[in-house]
């Protein structure tokens, strides 16, 4: 056992020796394969960040919102739909939700106004997010402006700003006291936003919102667990789409991988016939070249983990979080919890390491079937 | 079909893995029909060298099937939400009828791709590859099993739509409903326990009986075998029971996941290498005539049977932690 340990540490030591002294040949190999790993396990670890951070945002939200629509468009839904809800076995409460958007014009910014259900501004007052008192340089105390629905400006003094642990939903957020917000939007006393529902048992999450369509025909009843799923759904085929499209760049990378196998110079042939001339076998050549293509996939594979996990978690993936998460003003500024798990790195493996395998297997063993005699000759 | 991206990595891999044993398997049959070592022939030369790839190419990408069948789980796993009803791989893979013979032919090629990697191991220690019909023979029947699970994978993948109404485990694992795995679910829990213990005890036993006098391999071989079949069907009727400590769970897949300690990895990994090394080693104790082998077999046969012993008490070693140490009891 401890012989053949050393054995391959012999073949070992001297795989990366002869590595080294083809340093342009091999290195310009190395930064190929590290980039194709680096930018698929960016997509990767960036998406599934981005879906964790969804689930623990939608962790909080209710198990059932009710809408109404009219002719497939939104509208605001009469207080009166809540009582009749309220009256279907298993629903625990139904809160009217009232909530909107506003577009501020002069900053090109859209902040989302939200009238809260526990400790709300008194009227006249609001709290802000972090980012619009970033961006309109407000803080406590200060007067700030809106144009109502009517086209009315409505002065709102700030109580507070919103902590920025939460950043990711709190960045943009306006929270507006109730009479305040039907002032401002002109929504009618009866009417809400939507209903939000507190549904004790989870298996009756769709027969409950098939009783709401039952009763109120034009209303829409969206399940928490629908939103995750939907979510998932959109962050994974993203990410596939990505690989599909850099499916293109990976098979430039197998060309190119395949070039630099089958590319055996003279001198790399003499090595190996000179090698087999002092008593290497086929076998010993073979094992020279399975150490020669692990270390370098080795290499490649944690380089490209290591510079995608800081890009990501260390500098917000910078390079296409436009693409996969969407843009906006206001966006919140994040660190992404780190999270690799056993999945994401079988998955690469399997996209790069067998692709790179495939490629060079046949090209190694023609190098390691060479006649001693047909290359010194 | 669903872009997520473990998805196009299994999709990906299994294309390239098939191709490669294909081509293998081309190969393997020539050497089948035309290998004469006593030959010089050129022929003969060409496929002495040409063994050398042909065992390079599987034993890598058998390698790469090890790690397959656990990617493929963990994705089943990892995409069960996407499914209304799944809670679980059991939900992701009833989405379609081609779920579980995935699951099925993978694991047949794990154990038999594990197999083939010890006889061509073997085969490489003598001079004279003793082994090579063998080895190849055994080739040619995986072969198939290899390609049917990549074109059955295929269509699995291919016939995966989000939102399909699918079972959860608790609904299928059931005692209503009937099938094979309710079968087993059924087996009642204390005699399988039992049983589980007489075949691990007489699988030890067999073992070092194995080691010492260097006979009983062939009952070796097929104990382990059994033990498998055995082990597997204790761990859904009985064993998950204690690790889910609820008296009618008996889901194979949750045990994989971190409420659990992905304490299933352990037990999977100890199961199937206990199972492959053990019948590899009773297996190649037939050759230890080959005057070639005989030098260096009974160590490895030795090295096998030593591991496999080593995996199958900590299987026990497992499942006996959590049937004593749980707080959770079937009577």
């Amino acid at each position: 056992m401890r012989d053949a340990l050393e054995r391959q540490r012999h073949i070992l030591d001297f795989t990366i020796a002869s590595l080294l002294r083809r340093k342009g040949k091999n290195g310009s190999l190395l930064a190929v394969y590290t980039l194709i790993i680096f930018i698929l396990a960016s997509v990767l670890f960036f998406t599934h960040a981005l879906k964790r951070e969804a689930t623990e945002v939608l962790r909080e939200t209710p198990e059932i919102i009710v809408q109404r629509t009219m002719t497939g468009r939104y509208q605001p839904i009469p207080l009166a739909y809540a009582d009749r809800i309220r009256d279907i076995r298993g629903v625990i409460t139904v809160q009217p939700r009232l909530w909107g958007y506003y577009y501020d014009g002069n900053f090109l910014a859209n902040y989302t106004l939200v009238v809260p259900r526990e400790d709300p501004p008194e009227p006249g007052k609001i709290d802000i997010g972090s980012g619009i008192s970033r961006i309109r340089e407000a803080y406590p105390g200060d007067i700030i402006g809106f144009t109502g629905h009517d086209g009315k400006p409505r002065n709102f003094s700030i109580r507070k700003i919103l902590s920025d642990e939460s950043q990711l939903i709190s960045a943009d957020l306006i929270l507006i006291s109730e009479a305040d917000y039907r002032d401002f939007s002109g929504i009618s006393a009866d009417q809400a936003t939507d209903l939000v529902l507190r549904v004790r048992n989870p298996k009756e999450y769709t027969t409950i919102a098939e009783k709401i369509t039952r009763l109120l025909p034009d209303s829409r009843p969206i399940v928490r667990t629908e939103i995750l799923r939907t979510y998932d759904a959109v962050f994974s085929w993203r990410s596939g789409l990505v690989i599909v499209i850099f499916s293109a760049a990976a098979l430039a990378f197998v060309i190119f991988a395949w070039d630099k196998a089958t590319g055996l110079s003279a001198e790399e042939r003499r090595e190996i016939g000179i090698l087999k001339a002092v008593g290497w076998e086929t076998s010993d050549v073979l094992q020279m070249k399975f150490w020669e293509g692990s270390a370098i996939s080795l290499t490649a594979f944690l380089l490209g983990m290591i510079l995608a996990y800081a890009h990501v978690f260390f500098a917000s993936s910078f390079l296409f979080a436009p693409v996969l998460k969407g843009w906006s003003t206001l966006y919140p500024q994040f660190r992404l919890v780190p999270y690799v798990n056993f999945g994401h790195v079988a998955a690469i493996f399997f996209l790069t390491v067998v692709p790179y395998t495939v490629t060079t297997i046949v090209p190694s063993w023609r190098a390691a079937t060479i006649d001693p005699d047909a290359v010194m000759r | 079909m669903i872009l997520h991206p473990s998805i196009l990595a299994l999709f990906v891999s299994s294309l390239l893995i098939c191709l490669m044993v294909l081509y293998s398997t081309v190969y393997g049959i020539q050497i089948l029909r035309r290998w004469d070592i006593a030959s010089g022939s050129e022929s003969q030369l060409a496929l002495e060298r040409k063994t050398y790839l042909i065992s390079t190419i599987v034993s890598y990408f058998l390698g790469f099937q090890l790690v397959s069948l656990f990617l493929f789980i963990f994705t089943a796993d990892s995409i069960c939400h996407l499914f209304v009803g799944a809670m679980c791989a059991v939900g992701t893979l009833t989405v379609n009828p081609f779920g579980y013979p995935t699951l099925l032919l993978k694991v047949v090629t794990f154990l038999l791709a594990g197999f083939w990697l010890i006889l061509n191991h073997a085969d490489s220690l003598g001079y004279d590859y003793p082994l090579i019909r063998t080895k190849y023979l055994l080739l040619v029947v995986m072969a198939p099993f290899i390609l049917a699970e990549t074109v059955i994978q295929g269509i699995y993948f291919l016939g995966l739509r989000p939102d399909i109404i699918t079972s959860c485990c608790g609904s299928l694992f059931s005692p209503a409903s009937r099938g094979i795995a309710t079968e087993i679910v059924n087996a009642p829990p204390l005699p399988m326990l039992a049983l589980f213990y007489a075949s691990s005890g007489g699988t030890l036993l067999c073992g070092a009986w194995f080691l010492a006098r260097g006979r009983g391999g062939g009952l070796f071989a097929l104990l382990n075998a059994v033990q498998l079949v055995v082990a597997l069907t204790a761990i859904i009727s009985v064993i998950s029971l204690y690790i889910y400590q609820m008296p009618s769970h008996h889901c194979p897949f949750c045990i994989l996941q971190q409420e659990y300690h992905f304490v299933g990895y352990p037990v999977y990994i100890a199961l199937f290498g206990a199972a492959i090394c053990g019948f590899g080693a009773g297996w190649l104790s037939r050759y230890q005539g080959i005057a070639s082998l005989a030098e260096d077999l009974p160590g490895l046969c030795r090295a096998l049977t030593v591991v496999s012993m080593a995996c199958t008490a900590i299987l026990v070693a497992i499942a006996s932690g959590y049937v004593l140490l749980t707080g959770f009891t079937l009577r």
